[in-house]
């Protein structure tokens, strides 16, 4: 069973964990704070409280009945700026799925400040609850904020799987909230099942740059935590007369409790971004120079397309790291990936294989990019890339 | 001031091969490197040395084949190393991982900042450098890509993260826990000097015995919640390269659209 601890001599009396309480089980007697019945353990107070004061003792290792206590399919919603990322609706149609498979409810936690719309999107994309938080501290995504208020939700209603976006924001934040919770995650998941006798979450993924691939399974604490891959899974239909319960989280977790304060953001301007994009036009070395860019750049432009690199261009100072595919850059899956000038070294590969369709534009025949592609062309991609240009301005009418 | 980094020895490449009658990863013949994210978290720390002062600490939890990276790492000019090394740590996930380097860094306090490289190129996950600040409690900020600004007598820290957006840019209070991505810096090359250093300089290694904090039901395998139950080559990419050949550009460029706008991918 467990137990709420208030250490008399650290408590300061100053009441930040009663007012951070959800339900109210927690009140200031004298010079020191006590707990009621009301407790539920979701630990909200001992992550607001400045002079770690309280402590939640709980069972070492979940026994059989806390795995069966857990109940329901989770997925964190990430928005940015106010609109929902589509990693996020990619995961709630698999999350649909599993918990049709289990015959449990699926919940959405969307976090942020003026979202209301979010929540209903994560209802017509599958949701049959949504938890939604609202606060001025929660408008730009930081770690503290969401992880208390994630960690306190469930430890207070205790899902047995929850899923995040395998994003930048996604990883920091599961990262936290897993380890908060002694429980196991599993980065980057692109295959989800449940196996139909232990109801256990199968988690794939690729390691070793996608050269090999891993099953992973977690089957002894709860919930089982993945972060799942972009653009792997499709985005289901959404149904706006789908119904669903939105539930308000009245949670704040105190400005003077969170160490960081986002200052700006810098938007790459005028670029579609590479985790989103469904095109991509990536130049290796053979571009030569920075200005060897700029007819791929066009055909980026052209096709509605972003603009990537190889390392060989980036560590020649050619372009910025942000544009960067492979291991140590970016991993990609666009529908269609142009590479020009890319020779195709195993690191490059790991980050942009799974592409449906790629082509490789590439003076040298014998270039190992061409094992991988779906087209080549051998030629000098200084009149190649003009002329599909001008070939897809012409047809495309743009 | 005390900044600590946190490194992986890893093996020099991707091509790693499963042996299909044991399942497991063929490791004989690669080399092992640091994991390249996190020479740069290395090169950081060095940065800030040079500039407040202190000392710079590498931490590394593996075989004691490790001892290498960390070697080198001192040869680039970090002033300690420390290796976790014991039968009790095999088996780690990304759970215990962080709570075995965390125990030891409670050791090694106090510090103003710990470093790691944003993921390892084997395990990819990314999920470590997380793991140990809330083991910790104190701040963590990942994926950084330019450190603005670092007061270490204020005890504040700006830095700009890089995001699928764009650049964030956060402050924050120290101590605090800084992941990085390549775009940071450049890392040095070892020096000779260095070099000589960390020949002579004996590396301590620090098993669950060094770690009297430590719960044991919470090392290796057996406090690791998730486990690998299979390991598989991923599917070959079908088909083989279509060559698209013509007179002029012009003309192979047609018909590599036709071919696009068949696929229906634009």
């Amino acid at each position: 069973m467990s137990k709420l601890e208030i250490s008399g001599d650290l408590c300061t009396a100053c009441g930040t964990c009663v007012d951070a309480c959800p339900f109210g089980a927690l009140s200031l007697e004298g010079d020191v704070v006590t707990v009621n019945d009301q407790c539920t353990f979701c630990g909200a107070c001992v992550d607001v409280c400045p002079a770690e004061a309280l402590h939640i003792q709980r069972p070492e290792v979940a026994g059989k009945s806390d795995l069966a206590a857990s109940h329901g399919v989770w997925v964190w919603v990430e928005q940015f700026q106010g609109q929902a990322c589509s990693i996020s609706w990619e995961m709630m149609g698999q999350a649909r799925r599993l918990a049709d498979q289990l015959q449990v409810p699926l919940t959405a936690c969307v976090l942020g400040h003026n979202i209301g719309h979010i929540a209903r999107e994560a209802i017509a994309y599958g949701a049959d609850r949504v938890f939604l938080a609202e606060d001025p501290s929660l408008a730009n995504y930081r770690t503290d904020p969401y992880a208390a208020i994630l960690v306190g939700l469930v430890r207070q209603h205790r899902p047995e799987i929850f899923l995040l976006g395998a994003s930048a924001r996604g990883r920091d934040l599961a990262g936290a909230v897993a380890t908060d919770l002694h429980t196991g995650l599993t980065a980057d998941c692109t295959g989800l099942d449940i196996d139909p006798e232990t109801r256990l979450l199968r988690q794939t993924r690729p390691a070793f740059g996608g050269n090999i691939m891993a099953t992973i399974i977690c089957p002894k604490y709860r919930p089982q935590m993945a972060t799942v891959r972009h653009r792997v899974f499709e985005v289901p239909p959404a149904d706006s007369t789908r119904r669903g319960e939105i539930i308000p989280v009245s949670t704040v977790i105190p400005e003077s409790a969170i160490a960081s304060q986002v200052a700006d953001f810098v938007l790459e301007a005028g670029q579609v971004n590479l985790a989103d994009a469904r095109i991509i036009v990536t130049g290796g070395r053979g571009v030569g120079g920075p200005e060897g860019f700029a007819p791929l750049r066009e055909l980026a432009d052209t096709l509605g397309g972003a603009l990537g690199a190889s390392r060989a261009a980036v560590d020649a100072g050619w372009i910025p790291y942000a544009h960067q595919v492979g291991q140590t850059g970016r991993t990609v899956k666009p529908d269609l990936y142009i590479a020009c000038g890319v020779s195709g070294a195993i690191q490059h590969l790991a980050g942009m294989q799974t592409s449906r369709i790629i082509v490789a534009i590439n003076k040298d025949p014998e270039a190992p990019i061409f094992n991988v592609a779906t087209y080549g062309i051998v030629g000098d991609l200084f009149q190649i890339v003009p002329a599909l240009t001008a070939e897809f301005r012409r047809r495309l009418g743009r | 001031m005390h900044a600590i980094v946190c490194i992986k020895q890893v093996p020099d490449t991707t091509e790693v091969k499963i042996n299909p009658e044991t399942n497991t990863l063929v490791r004989e013949g690669i080399a092992s490197i640091i994991n390249p994210f996190d020479t740069y978290a290395i090169e950081e720390a060095l940065r800030l040395k040079e500039k407040f002062g202190g000392k710079v600490t590498v931490l590394s939890m593996g075989p004691l084949q490790a001892r290498e990276a960390l070697k080198e790492a001192i040869a680039m000019g970090a002033d300690e190393g420390v290796l976790l090394s014991d039968r009790a740590f095999a088996g780690s996930d990304t759970w215990a991982t962080a709570y075995t380097l965390s125990q030891a860094i409670r050791r090694l306090a106090p510090f103003d900042v710990i470093l790691c490289g944003k993921q390892a190129i084997d395990g990819d996950t990314g999920q470590v450098g997380p793991g140990i600040a809330r083991q910790l409690q104190i701040p963590q900020l990942t994926y950084i890509c330019r450190l603005q600004e670092f007061d270490p007598v204020a005890r504040r820290i700006r830095v700009e993260r890089l995001l699928e957006e764009g650049r964030e840019i956060v402050s924050c209070s120290l101590p605090a826990l800084l992941t990085v991505v390549k775009d940071i810096n450049q890392p040095r090359y070892p020096t000779f000097m260095g070099i000589r250093r960390a020949t002579r300089l004996e590396i301590p290694v620090w098993g669950a015995q060094a770690l009297p904090d430590a719960n044991p039901a919470y090392l290796g395998l057996s406090g690791s919640p998730t486990q690998v139950v299979r390991i598989f080559n991923p599917p070959a990419r079908a088909g083989k390269v279509l060559l698209i050949t013509g007179d002029t550009p012009a003309d192979m460029a047609s018909q590599l659209a036709e071919r696009l706008l068949g696929d229906k991918v634009i």
